[in-house]
Parts: structure tokens; C-alpha cells; sequence
């Protein structure tokens, strides 16, 4: 039987857009309900959100863009995570996206996309849905628990 | 403010008032209690009572004397109507040059420019940053021949021009000044403003390049260039506005905003040995109006009274000129919604008459589709009439600051302007914004700030409408601006046409000068704009200042 781990989150602003007002709340959103977050702050390439995620072991990944740029930013991400043999990590995104765009993204990819204004519970509760939290194994000669 | 009497009767007014209400609405005293959208307290009822420490000569008055709480110009609107100045730019320098002359010619009095982020960040429109970034959020100007097809038949002696440009401010601003000059506008007639205020970047906006101490450094060469040889310029406008937009209340706004402007005249102080009153005339603010109505009409009234007393008393400046806090208001984007957009107009209108009734010189209105992307030209047309509406069919215009005396405004003036000093008293135990900055204190509290508002709007403490009350079951199609994916291709094949044509050895040289200068204490600006007349790119220069000063990362702070 393996121990549960929390389910360590990744909320990054890929790109040269700064405002993170919602990626802060969101990863606060996060850390109150019980998850592990890591927020990466503005301007970050699809390089170091990747190398982020991978060396933080995360479940998720949420991104953010408000500059019009998600559609090659996110679907960057998610090619660079696939390259790197990391494609099962779950990535959503948010945003100042266009309807229009958001199939595109679906399409890439992007497992759900959440619009201005959701509640953060309705992020809460999808990610208890549809991320499962990773198991820790059992390391050999030590008791459980 | 009023004589004993006044203040009996007032009382016992209020006593018969609140017996009447327990009587007669036995549940309102039961009722939640009622705050602005900042979580001050409202009370049912103002009277006398409640400014009964208020001296009219001393904190009231009359508009063009200290401490200008009623207006910094003696003639208020009845002198000059504020500017109708639009926020505007897209795509490429033709896209925006036309938008211009469009504004223009729907009656806009001033200019404002929003530039895209490789713009706004320094990076020119070929580099790998910019990718896919190209002309979405405003104006592409990689050099000066970008920046002469933004101003093209703009007459630069007749309009004056804002410039939403932090980081880079130094080099847009040599641009517009060397544009000028090839329309035959000397320096000394030029007028316009730019942003320049990087304090606020790295507590809000998040548009930073280099550390704070450098960047600093670049905000006062430009504001002693200025004080030389460009008179009609705001070379900054310390801004409150993204301040508000990232989640601060608006006493933190208030407060942030005033403690950044303390900085600024300090380093301009120490580091130029200017004397306060050659440069502080031309320093000038930018707020948010956000939709509690009253409260920002008292935060603007609070603003103009705080920083009068900061430069009179704090900063000793003779000059009364001095003590005028002159804004630029833009309507609040936080408080557009993406649900039910027409309803966003109506948000817009309410606080550009906050703004106006606050003696706002300046004024941007909102248009009802940027919660989608960039305002149409139909969008953008409605907000401009907002205001030309306001001007002239609603009257507001024809008495100088008309709540004055209000119980409830000047109360909550007062309140606010109270709670603002509270906050600038701590920063400066901290040491100056700086250092409050340094160690997270305004990121932090705004943080808080906008995380609980987030909360009570999920609760539904705070309605808003059309996202968690009056929900439409279904949201009717929008016909939104989209930036042509061409954009980005066309701006780097100018770019690449204007690195051919250019002499590079004369941009090596004026290159080599920046470099030098930076390293020294010397003005940077005669050689930004030596760079910037030999079409250096944006990029070229800016990365000249990220090599010397450094780049700044962002701490992450949530």
C-alpha cells in the first residue's frame, strides 16, 4: 500500500505578460485547500515552466496569459512537456482567452480552460475530479506509515 | 466646522432617527453591516456630527489653495474640461496611427498610447520573447522610423501625448522627441507624459527590466532632462492605477501611490540636488476609478489633500504649483466582466462620473469588450461618448467639486485619507518604499487584499452582476477585435529593413556612449537619444541597460 501524497501544483505566467493577479489567487485558492503549490512568478519561458514542473514533480500545471500569446505559449508548454517524456502531467489554463480559441487549446491539449470570473472552488473541485494525486511507493526495509 | 448648538441638535436628531428606524424596520438593525468595496464602514446616515473636527479653511477650502482638496485650478471645469485621452494601440504603427486619427476626429482632446509587451519590456519584435506577442496588446515600436508612422500628421505642437512605457520609458521618449523635432517641434513646445514609474512595477504592473536602484536612477536622469529642457513634459505619472488593478483596496492604492511619489522626490533630491520646486510641478499621478462611487470621489479629494501637505510640509516646496496633485484617471478594467458585456458601459459610466466629481484633468474610459481583447472601433467610440456625454448634457461640470460639505464625502475623505497615512507612517518605519518593497510588504498586502475581495465575491458578499447574480443562461455572441497573425511577420521585415538601411557604425558609437554613460553617474538620456536618432532598435538599447544594471526576477510573492 502506498502513502498518498498531496498533489503538488505548478501556476505559471508563461510569456512577457505581468498581470497575475488571478494566477496568485489561484495558487492561494490552491494552498488553502490543501494542495501543494509552487507559483513561478511572471515571465517565464516554456523552458523553465517545463523544467519547473519536472524538477517539482508536479500533477498540474495552470497557466496564465492575458496577452492575447496563449494559443503558441500553451500548446509550447505542452509539446516541450511530451518531449521531455513528461506528457502525463495535467495542464489547464486561464486567461483572457477567446471562445474561439478555447477547442484549439483543448485540441493541444489543455485539459480544461477557466474563464474570468469562475470561482476558485469550481477549480478546486475539478481538479479533485480529474487530477489524481500522486502515490508515493513503499521504500524497501522501512515500516508504513 | 460647526457651532454647539449645530452639533446638540444634530445628536439629538439622530437619537429620534435611530428610535424611528428600530420601530419602525426592527431588521435593518439586524442587517449585515455595509461597507465600500474597500471594507470601510458605511453608516445608514451622515450629519454634523460626523465632521465636527473639520476646519473648512484648513481642510476644505476653496480649489486652486491649499491644501486643494476642492481642485488644484481655481476655475475647475468652467476654466478646461478634462482631457477625453483614450488608451489606444494596436497592432502595427499604421493600425495605431489610424485608430488616432479616428479618436481624433470623434472628438478626443489628448493621446495615450498602449504599446505591446515586447515594447513594453524591451525586447524588439524578432526576438524569441516575443514571439506570438507581436502587436496583441498595443503598438509594435522596435525603432524611431516605427514611432515617425505613429505620429504621422499628428501635430506634436497642438496634441499632447501620453506614454504607458516603464522600463524603456527613456527610449520612447527620445523617439517622440526626436519625431517632433523632424516635424519642426522644438523640445520647448512638446507636451506629453510618460509612465515611468517603476516603483509600481514591481508592487503591481510586474513591467520591470532591472532592480529597483537602477531603475530608479534611469526615472530621475529622465526627470532632470526634463526639468531642463523639455518644461510642458510629466516625465512620470506615479500611478496608482495597476496598483488598484492587481487587488489593492483603495486606501493601499491611495497610500502605495503617494509613498512611491515620497521616493521619487527624495532620490531626485539626493541624487540631481535639484531643489524640490524646479522639478515637482511636472510630477503628476494616475488613479483608478473603481465602482464604489463615493469612495472614490473622497480618495481622489483625500489624494489632493495628502500630497499637498507631504510637499508643503514634508518636502518644504515653496512653489504652490508644488502641492498640485494633477491625475490621470482610467476607469477600473478589474470591474469589467466577461459575462454580459454590454453591462460593462454602464460600470464605465458610473465611474467616469466618480472621476469627474473627484476632478480627475484627465480621463480614460473603458470600452465594454477588453475583458475579450483589445476595444473595436464601435466599442472604443461609446467610451470616448461617455464622457462627452458627461461633459455636456449632465451638468456636472458647471460647479467646482459640488460635494463638497457632503456629511458622507467629506466623512469618508477624511476616513480615507486617515488610513493613508497609517500605511505611509509604516513605510516610512520600514525605510521608504524601497525597502518596503524589498521584503514584500505592498505585494504582500495586496495579495491579501485581492484574495479576500475574490472570496466575497465567490460567497456572493459582493454581487456582481451577471457573474454570481442575474446570471444569463446564455451569453449572446460578441464581435471582437482580432490582431492579425500578419502582424508579427510584417513588423520584422521593418525592422530588418531599417538594421540594413541605418549606419551601423553610428549606432555602435551612440551604443558605445549609453554604455559609457550608464556606467557613470552621467544623464543617460543625450545618448539614448543620439541612439535613438541613428535607429538603434529599443532592444538594442534597453539591452544595454539590462547588461550593465542587471535583470530583475520576479519573487513570486502570492
Amino acid at each position: 500500500m502506498g502513502r498518498e501524497k498531496k498533489l503538488r501544483v505548478l501556476v505559471a505566467k508563461p510569456g512577457l505578460d505581468g498581470h497575475d493577479r488571478g494566477a496568485r489567487i489561484i495558487a492561494r485558492g490552491f494552498r488553502d485547500a490543501g494542495f501543494e503549490v509552487i507559483y513561478t512568478g511572471v515571465h517565464q519561458t516554456p523552458e523553465q515552466i517545463v523544467s519547473a514542473a519536472i524538477q517539482e514533480d508536479v500533477g498540474l500545471i495552470g497557466l496564465s496569459c492575458l496577452s492575447g500569446a496563449h494559443l503558441y505559449l500553451f500548446s509550447e508548454v505542452l509539446r516541450q512537456l511530451k518531449a521531455s517524456g513528461a506528457g502525463n502531467i495535467i495542464v489547464i489554463g486561464g486567461g483572457i482567452i477567446p471562445d474561439e480559441d478555447i477547442p484549439k487549446l483543448k485540441k493541444a491539449g489543455i485539459k480544461q480552460v477557466f474563464l474570468p470570473g469562475t470561482p476558485i472552488s469550481e477549480i478546486i473541485d475539478w481538479t479533485r475530479k480529474n487530477v489524481p494525486p500522486a502515490r508515493r511507493p513503499i521504500s524497501s526495509g522501512k515500516k508504513a506509515g | 466646522m460647526f457651532d454647539e448648538k449645530t452639533l446638540t441638535d444634530a445628536r439629538q436628531g439622530m437619537k429620534k432617527w435611530e428610535a424611528e428606524v428600530t420601530k419602525s424596520s426592527p431588521d435593518l438593525a439586524a442587517k449585515k453591516r455595509l461597507s465600500t468595496i474597500s471594507d470601510l464602514l458605511v453608516n445608514p446616515i451622515y450629519t454634523p456630527e460626523d465632521i465636527r473636527n473639520l476646519d473648512f479653511d484648513r481642510d476644505i477650502g476653496y480649489p486652486g489653495f491649499f491644501p486643494f482638496t476642492r481642485g488644484c485650478q481655481a476655475t475647475g471645469y468652467r476654466g478646461r474640461v478634462w482631457t477625453f485621452r483614450m488608451f489606444s494601440g494596436l497592432g502595427t504603427a499604421e493600425d495605431t496611427n489610424r485608430r488616432w486619427h479616428q479618436l481624433l476626429k470623434e472628438g478626443e482632446t489628448g493621446l495615450s498610447t498602449a504599446f505591446d509587451f515586447p515594447t513594453l519590456m524591451g525586447y524588439d519584435s524578432d526576438s524569441p520573447k516575443a514571439r506570438a506577442e507581436v502587436g496583441k496588446c498595443g503598438v509594435a515600436i522596435d525603432t524611431l522610423a516605427d514611432f515617425e508612422i505613429l505620429t504621422r500628421n499628428i501635430p506634436l505642437d497642438k496634441v499632447t501625448t501620453s506614454m504607458t512605457i516603464n522600463p524603456p520609458a527613456s527610449v520612447l521618449w527620445a523617439m517622440y522627441l526626436v519625431a517632433a523635432e523632424k516635424q519642426g517641434v522644438g523640445w520647448d513646445r512638446v507636451g506629453g507624459t510618460i509612465q515611468n514609474d517603476m516603483l509600481k512595477e514591481f508592487i503591481a504592473q510586474k513591467t520591470f527590466m532591472c532592480p529597483p536602484e537602477p531603475s530608479i536612477r534611469l526615472i530621475s536622469d529622465t526627470i532632470e532632462f526634463g526639468t531642463h529642457h523639455v518644461p510642458r513634459w510629466n516625465t512620470i505619472s506615479i500611478s496608482g492605477y495597476h496598483i488598484r488593478e492587481a487587488g489593492a483596496t483603495a486606501v493601499q492604492e491611495l497610500a502605495f501611490t503617494l509613498a512611491d511619489g515620497i521616493a521619487y522626490v527624495q532620490d531626485v533630491i539626493q541624487r540631481k540636488k535639484l531643489d524640490v520646486d524646479a522639478f515637482a510641478p511636472r510630477l503628476s499621478f494616475f488613479f483608478d476609478s473603481h465602482m464604489d462611487f463615493f469612495e472614490e470621489i473622497a480618495k481622489f479629494r483625500a489624494a489632493r489633500r495628502m500630497w499637498a501637505r507631504i510637499m508643503r510640509d514634508r518636502f518644504q516646496a515653496k512653489n504652490p504649483r508644488s502641492w498640485w496633485l494633477r491625475f490621470h484617471t482610467q476607469t477600473a478594467g478589474c470591474s469589467l466582466t466577461h459575462q454580459q458585456p454590454y453591462n460593462n458601459i454602464i460600470r464605465t459610466t458610473t465611474e467616469a462620473l466618480a472621476a469627474v466629481l473627484g476632478g480627475t484633468q484627465s480621463l480614460h474610459t473603458n470600452s465594454f469588450d477588453e475583458e475579450f481583447a483589445l476595444p473595436t472601433e464601435f466599442a472604443a467610440t461609446i467610451a470616448l461618448r461617455t464622457q462627452q456625454i458627461l461633459a455636456e448634457e449632465t451638468g456636472v461640470v458647471n460647479t467646482i467639486d459640488p460635494l463638497a460639505g457632503s456629511y458622507y464625502v467629506e466623512a469618508l475623505t477624511s476616513r480615507i485619507e486617515e488610513e493613508a497615512w497609517k500605511y505611509i507612517n509604516q513605510i516610512d518605519d520600514m525605510g521608504g518604499m524601497l525597502a518596503a518593497i524589498d521584503r514584500g510588504f505592498p505585494q504582500l498586502e495586496i495579495a491579501n487584499a485581492a484574495y479576500i475581495f475574490k472570496k466575497q465575491v465567490d460567497n456572493t458578499d459582493k454581487v456582481v452582476v451577471g457573474v454570481n447574480r442575474y446570471v444569463a443562461e446564455e451569453e449572446l455572441p460578441l464581435e471582437i477585435l482580432k490582431i492579425d497573425e500578419r502582424v508579427e511577420a510584417e513588423q520584422v521585415k521593418r525592422l530588418n529593413e531599417v538594421k540594413r538601411s541605418r549606419d551601423r557604425r553610428m549606432v555602435a558609437q551612440a551604443l558605445k556612449g549609453l554604455l559609457a554613460a550608464c556606467q557613470s553617474d552621467k544623464n543617460v538620456m543625450p545618448c539614448v537619444i543620439e541612439a535613438v536618432r541613428a535607429y538603434a532598435t529599443e532592444q538594442e538599447i534597453c539591452d544595454i541597460y539590462r547588461e550593465v544594471f542587471g535583470e530583475y526576477r520576479d519573487p513570486g510573492f502570492f
